[in-house]
């Protein structure tokens, strides 16, 4: 065992540690303790009285089958999310490793839509897929595909969920690309000579080493889906058409702020918390087993 | 089993750079030859074009009668050891081994006997064969690479600096262990490395490579009493061949050292230098402390070095101060700022064109 070593008592570590505890506090649990204390308030809507009520925003939040088909529809947005980025990125990644000549600006450009704030994404794609405007839109009806977001919830679920893939992509991207480059060229050239061909090769020998990588992104990438995607959701449907797209941390903004439930809301936010919490704790526990390091 | 034959084999980078200039060689079935240069000499590459991970740019290459120049890695029947090792860290050290027969398709039972015949010529326990690499100190992972080789029963056995990452005890121990499972197997093996000592002690022959060019072929002992250039005799045998500069008497039958230093050349003397001057290689070990000699060089000692069995003595002669250092048996009990009377022997003197720095035979 190391000896730990002893300095004189000062005041000096405490200063250096403050401001990150001091932002920690302002920003974090400050919110966070006033969003669980708010969670078991009922007011009025004028905010004139406010009442104690415990956990009974909680229990009328789960007798509420909108707010389960809310929980639903989070769990595939998330999952589908997180997957498409991932795969879409894994293979953009494994390309341009290959690539020899001008990596630079092709790399330069895959990471460019991580550079672009969710409502200028959701911008984009509110006017891509416009139903009377948009260019996609438009080519679908070439192919006989009439493509409508605005009262067709399917496809609005399918928009954003592309949207947010997308968003996305640009991250996963740069760090499987950084986790290829950190793999051995001599173990891919030992695989080779042990006659592995260049899918085996990927399957058996660079999956399994990216396991770090690909285990870090999922739970980026499942909070990214969680919480962040609200810019997106709100520029291009709203959570509609009829709540199709309304995924929980859209519905916490839309029961708070636009329904005045402020305790209802701050439950879900609650929930919404602890399922992060519940999720990321699974991941490390689980998940992180298989993982290579 | 097979023999392995290079006919002008070359290699131009895309870039326009020529690494390797056209190497000919015939590898006899079972022959260990050692390729060996300073870094950047092209070994590896010349190595790597044979294993196919590198592109042949021109001439051919055969292994066992066949022309493998544009066959995949895995087609060419070989095996290769990396300098690295290049294990699969996330195997174990028996599916390491067994990775590549999985591919070959063989049976589970097959697998099974090949893994653990090969994991008992190099001592490795069961317990080991479980383990991850990481798990393993340098010594083993080595072992792991070669049977990872081995267990492949290829015709070919390239090995690219083995041995180089492996501390100084264990790196002579494991050379030992290579050359005598080189001879028990009888597999043809080529092996790459800028150590000379190795070279000379695995090769039945070495092929020095000096920046994409075969400087010489030959057996090692070949290479250190005949060495083809300047730079072979430099780069053979350490410490290195002192070369000094040194006139051909007027009539080619001796060389004169300085004014004063004359030695005969040979029984009938050098032809075609008469009075030019040449580069006179001289061993460290070839040379003597003679007290009394005429004709001796005045060495003045700068350094001593105690090796245990032998003595190295490095110092300058002359108004040029020109370096030399010899090599005494025992303990030589000599001090810096000594000087010392050298006499050179004769017969193993070594003598280099300035020019073209090829061999003087005489």
């Amino acid at each position: 065992m190391l000896k730990r070593v002893h300095f004189e008592p000062s005041l000096l570590p405490y200063l250096l540690v403050a401001p990150q505890i001091i932002v920690t506090i302002i920003f974090f649990i400050w919110p966070a303790s006033q969003a669980l204390f708010q969670s078991m308030l009922v007011e009025d809507a004028f905010g004139l009285k406010t009442e104690f009520v415990w956990f009974q925003n909680f229990e009328e939040l789960f007798a509420d089958p909108h707010y389960w088909g809310s929980f639903q529809r989070t769990f595939i947005f998330s999952f589908l999310v997180a997957g498409l980025s991932m795969s879409i990125a894994l293979l953009l990644a494994t390309m341009a490793d290959r690539v020899i000549k001008g990596s630079g600006i092709y790399r330069t450009l895959l990471i460019w839509p991580y550079a672009v704030a969710p409502a200028a994404a959701g911008a984009l794609f509110f006017f891509l897929f416009n139903p009377t405007l948009g260019f996609i839109p438009y080519t679908l009806q070439f192919f006989g595909y009439d493509w409508n977001h605005k009262i067709n919830g399917d496809e609005a679920m399918a928009l954003i969920i592309f949207a947010a893939a997308w968003k996305q992509i640009a991250y996963n991207f740069l760090f499987f690309l950084a986790g290829l480059q950190s793999i051995p060229k001599s173990l891919i050239e030992a695989a080779a000579i042990d006659g592995a061909g260049p899918s085996r090769r990927f399957w058996t020998i660079i999956f399994p080493l990216l396991s770090p990588t690909t285990f870090f992104l999922l739970v980026v990438n499942v909070v990214y889906a969680f919480f962040e995607t609200f810019g997106i959701v709100d520029a291009m449907t709203a959570g509609g058409p009829a709540n199709s797209t309304q995924i929980l941390v859209y519905k916490v903004y839309n029961d708070g702020f636009v329904g005045l439930d402020l305790g209802g809301s701050a439950a879900q936010s609650a929930v919404l918390m602890a399922i992060v919490v519940a999720l990321t704790v699974f991941q490390f526990r689980f998940v992180e087993k298989k993982v290579e390091y | 089993m097979a023999s392995v034959t290079l006919e002008n084999l070359q290699k131009t980078y895309p870039n326009g750079f020529k690494a390797i200039h056209g190497v000919d060689v015939d590898i006899q079935d079972g022959e260990f030859l050692v390729l060996v240069g300073p870094s950047g000499c092209g070994k590896s590459t010349l190595l790597r074009m044979i294993a196919g991970l590198e592109t042949i740019t021109d001439g051919s290459l055969s292994i066992g009668g066949k022309a493998v120049n544009d066959l995949e890695p895995s087609k060419r029947d070989i095996a290769m050891v990396f300098q690295n090792y290049a294990l699969y860290p996330h195997m174990t050290v028996y599916n390491n081994m067994a990775y590549g027969l999985k591919i070959m398709g063989l049976s589970k039972d097959e697998i099974d006997q090949r893994v653990k015949n090969a994991a008992s010529i190099l001592e490795l326990t069961d317990e080991q064969l479980s383990r991850k690499p990481r798990q393993l100190s340098g010594g083993q992972r080595q072992r792991v690479a070669m049977g990872r080789a081995i267990v492949r029963k290829p015709s070919v056995f390239l090995f690219d600096e083995p041995l180089s990452n492996l501390d100084a005890k264990l790196r002579v121990q494991m050379r030992v262990e290579i050359k005598q499972l080189q001879e028990s197997l009888g597999i043809t093996s080529v092996y790459v490395t800028h150590d000379q000592v190795e070279a000379m002690t695995l090769g039945h022959r070495l092929m020095v490579l000096n920046a994409g060019n075969v400087e010489q072929l030959g057996t090692p002992l070949e290479l250190y009493e005949k060495p083809a250039s300047l730079f072979v005799a430099g780069f053979i045998g350490s410490p290195a061949m002192n070369i000094l500069d040194a006139t051909v008497a007027e009539d080619g039958k001796s060389v004169v050292i300085g004014t004063d230093t004359v030695l005969p050349v040979g029984a009938n003397g050098v032809e075609g230098f008469d009075g030019k001057p040449v580069k006179l290689g001289i061993r460290p070990e070839h040379l003597e402390i003679t007290p009394g000699a005429e004709g001796a060089l005045p060495l003045t000692v700068t350094l001593v070095e105690h090796l245990g069995a032998d003595t190295l003595l490095h110092g300058h002669f002359g108004n040029d101060k020109t370096d030399l250092t010899l090599r005494q048996s025992g303990t030589h009990l000599a001090k810096a700022g000594e000087v010392l009377p050298i006499t050179i022997t004769p017969n193993h003197i070594h003598l280099f064109d300035p020019e073209t720095e090829k061999r003087i035979d005489f």
